[in-house]
């Protein structure tokens, strides 16, 4: 079945190309059949594919499709490497990504641009899944950029809406600052190594390079391509752009934004853990971001309205988590974070859509609640989704926060307690976003209540099965204090190498149960706060932004870092484009330019004299050129 | 005085010099004549002029090609001739006038 893993790309290729060149006439009914289809049958490959591995060795295998580029000593094929990590990513990306173009095949419904959207979608399933399938860095750029242009297709895939245009244009030029990292760091890659294909790279990294002593190419490598990653996955500083990119439709968000896109640069590291072992510098950076846009973007989601906002930041955080993992050799811990997150943001993403879908469109908070009476399907997944995302066992966010807390404990506790501050603002916002929009009263407008209703059977069932994976999903990697074996660990072991990362030491299981006792009874605490204050207390956010406090001001206006940005960079950026206009452009350009046509003129005036129709100048012109002509080549020949 | 035909001998350079004087005639009267006949038969002149080098360098190189060659550009002058003077009749006829600069409407 592994020789057949091209189909796995293929299909939602064919899907894309069908919708996009097919007839514009195309049904709803038959585009939803073309796009949900086709990732259903990458993801049947997929699975089936990924049952076969199970039962096998785990051995990486490498499938050559054809040759790509072959210049000089640059060989590069179109190829696939599957392996326990890019197996494991198929199954997220085919298997949410089929629940959410099921999900689509609903929301979308009666949106003019049906089929347009679909052939997006499988687009973008097609370069997330050549992102992780390949087998070198190029097949892996080929779909980052892949991945960059169907988001920035997707976000403003309203394009009559001038601000969701604007957001488009920022995340692909966010992506592409990022993006320009990464190509620097392949060009670094190349010129080391000599090669792309990963197998190459990792054997000879150790080879090339003493591991003892840190190299300034393995660093420059490696934060190269972690600016890359910043980027795709929304670290500080490059995250603005994905709490704006929720103006493309919600189930959009919760594919790009949430479970598979964002991922991608983790993916990376992970993929790329060999090199990233080899520059502890590097991996401490990682550290200090990740943690640090953990917390920063959790702080900002503490006050947004409105509930994709609240989501989104919520994203921006626990990729700062997942980096965090990273940045402490905790590759394995990373990967299970991505994997639970994916599950339980999609879900949540998908009932922020019911959600809307059921407000006709309302986003604010504000204007919610009381929603679990009238929406109880979507109430009771998102609840699960919530609990999964601050901790409670036994639901999947549980075992990976904690294994990160671990891991970060074995650093150092300072580490920890700052994970465990990030987690407690996790907890408290999604609680309120949970008590602001399903419990109390109904707030909006009573033809907005009249409207209210259950989502039908193709939106319910994607929340429902991914509620189940949010709850049954940890048990993946159940540590070994909880008696579990931690599979995803040992399965994940050919991958990456544990001997270089500065995995963490053995922790006593005392300390251990004390960790997960403190996150989970912090948790707690912060819920209660949250029930007191949005449950009892019944509070709803001021409409007016002059009654907030300084603080909370700050907060929600994000730090006016779009602010900052936009003097920083945007202004004289501007400036610098008007002043290259003026001079550049007007007068050095321009004066070249009119310079050229001035002296044509001025010259065809000259050569004017000797067009006077005079037959007989002609001919006397005519006998002097040639006996010009005749005399140069008998003298000077 | 043979500078450039060093192994010319009498003959031929008298050959080649009466066809250069009347190659030069022929050049002179299309540049100072106004008459188009005139300066159609200069043209000719030239033509002829040649002509008669070729016979001249086709004989000294014992070389029959270039007499028949001659032949065939009779022809073909032949021919031009008879569209060129038709030109010149349909001159005439449109500007009343054989002389050349008559001919002034393209003037740029």
């Amino acid at each position: 079945m592994i020789n057949f893993i091209w189909l796995v790309p293929l299909f939602p290729l064919i899907g894309f190309l069908l919708l996009s060149f097919g007839s514009r006439k195309f049904s709803e009914g038959l585009s939803a059949l073309i796009g949900c289809g086709s990732i259903l049958g990458s993801f049947i490959v997929t699975a089936i594919t990924f049952v076969a591995f199970l039962s096998g060795d785990h051995a990486a295998v490498k499938v050559n499709c054809f040759d790509w580029i072959s210049a000089g000593n640059i060989d590069i094929s179109f190829s696939f490497l599957i392996d326990s990590l890019s197996l494991m990513m198929m199954m997220i990306i085919t298997g949410i990504g089929f629940l959410i173009h099921l999900y689509s095949s609903s929301y979308m419904h009666g949106d003019e641009g049906f089929t347009r959207y679909f052939s997006y979608l499988n687009l973008f399933i097609v370069s997330m899944l050549l992102l992780v399938m390949g087998s070198n860095y190029v097949v892996m750029f080929a779909g980052w950029e892949g991945v960059g242009l169907c988001s920035y297709l997707l976000i403003g895939f309203w394009f009559k809406n001038d601000p969701y245009n604007d957001a488009a244009k920022k995340a692909f030029i966010m992506n592409r600052i990022g993006d320009l990292g990464f190509l620097m760091g392949l060009a670094l890659i190349f010129q080391t190594f000599g090669s792309f294909d990963y197998q190459q790279i990792f054997e000879a990294a150790p080879n090339l390079i003493n591991p003892s002593t840190e190299s300034v190419v393995m660093i420059a490598i490696t934060l190269l391509l972690f600016i890359g990653a910043t980027g795709k996955s929304a670290q500080i500083p490059l995250y603005t752009w994905l709490p704006d990119a929720m103006a493309g439709p919600t189930p959009v968000s919760a594919l790009i934004h949430a479970a598979t896109m964002v991922t991608a640069g983790i993916y990376m590291i992970i993929r790329s853990n060999v090199l990233y072992s080899m520059a502890p510098t590097t991996l401490a950076i990682i550290t200090g971001i990740g943690i640090a846009t953990a917390i920063f973007a959790a702080t900002i989601g503490l006050v947004q309205n409105d509930i994709k906002k609240v989501l989104a930041y919520s994203t921006v955080s626990q990729l700062g988590y997942m980096f965090f993992a990273l940045g402490l050799g905790a590759y394995n811990t990373a990967f299970f974070h991505v994997m639970t997150h994916a599950f339980f943001k999609a879900l949540m993403f998908l009932g922020a859509g019911s959600v809307i879908h059921a407000m006709s469109g309302e986003q604010d908070m504000r204007f919610m609640g009381g929603l679990r009476k009238k929406l109880p399907i979507t109430f009771i997944t998102f609840l699960i989704g919530t609990l999964a995302i601050a901790g409670i066992p036994p639901f999947a966010g549980f075992f990976s926060k904690d294994e990160i807390l671990a891991a970060a404990y074995a650093h150092s506790p300072i580490l920890w307690g700052l994970g465990l501050l990030g987690a407690m603002f996790t907890t408290f916002y999604m609680f309120r976003l949970v008590f602001l929009t399903f419990f109390g009263e109904f707030r909006g407008t009573s033809e907005q209540a009249h409207h209210l209703h259950e989502s039908p059977w193709k939106m319910t069932v994607p929340l429902m099965v991914l509620a189940a994976l949010s709850t049954f999903g940890g048990f993946l990697g159940v540590p070994e204090v909880l008696g579990g074996s931690n599979w995803i660990k040992s399965f994940l072991g050919s991958v990456i190498n544990y001997e270089h990362g500065h995995v963490a030491h053995h922790l006593d299981h005392a300390t251990e149960y004390t960790l997960m006792a403190a996150s989970v009874g912090v948790a707690l605490v912060m819920i209660v706060i949250a029930w007191v204050m949005y449950g009892v207390k019944k509070q709803v956010p001021s409409r007016n932004e002059a009654d907030f406090n300084a603080p909370t001001k700050l907060l929600y206006n994000k730090y006016f870092i779009d602010e900052l940005y936009d003097v920083l960079f945007v202004k004289p950026f501007y400036f610098l484009s008007k002043l290259t206009h003026s001079i550049i452009e007007n007068k050095i350009i321009d004066g070249i330019v009119n310079a050229i046509g001035w002296l044509v003129g001025f010259g065809s005036q000259a050569l004017r004299v000797f067009q006077n129709g005079s037959v007989s100048f002609y001919l006397f012109l005519m006998v002097i050129g040639t006996t010009m002509l005749l005399t140069i080549i008998t003298f000077f020949n | 005085m043979n500078s450039f035909l060093p192994e010319l001998s009498n003959v031929y350079f008298n050959y080649l010099l009466l066809s250069s004087v009347l190659f030069c005639i022929g050049v002179i009267g299309v540049i100072i004549r106004k008459n188009i006949i005139i300066i159609f038969m200069s043209i000719e002149l030239m033509l002829n002029a040649v002509n008669l080098l070729l016979v001249n360098f086709s004989n000294m190189h014992n070389d029959p090609n270039g007499q028949v060659f001659v032949f065939f550009i009779m022809v073909v002058a032949a021919a031009e001739v008879t569209v060129g003077l038709a030109i010149l009749v349909m001159v005439y006829r449109n500007t009343g006038s054989v002389n050349i600069d008559s001919l002034k409407n393209l003037k740029g």
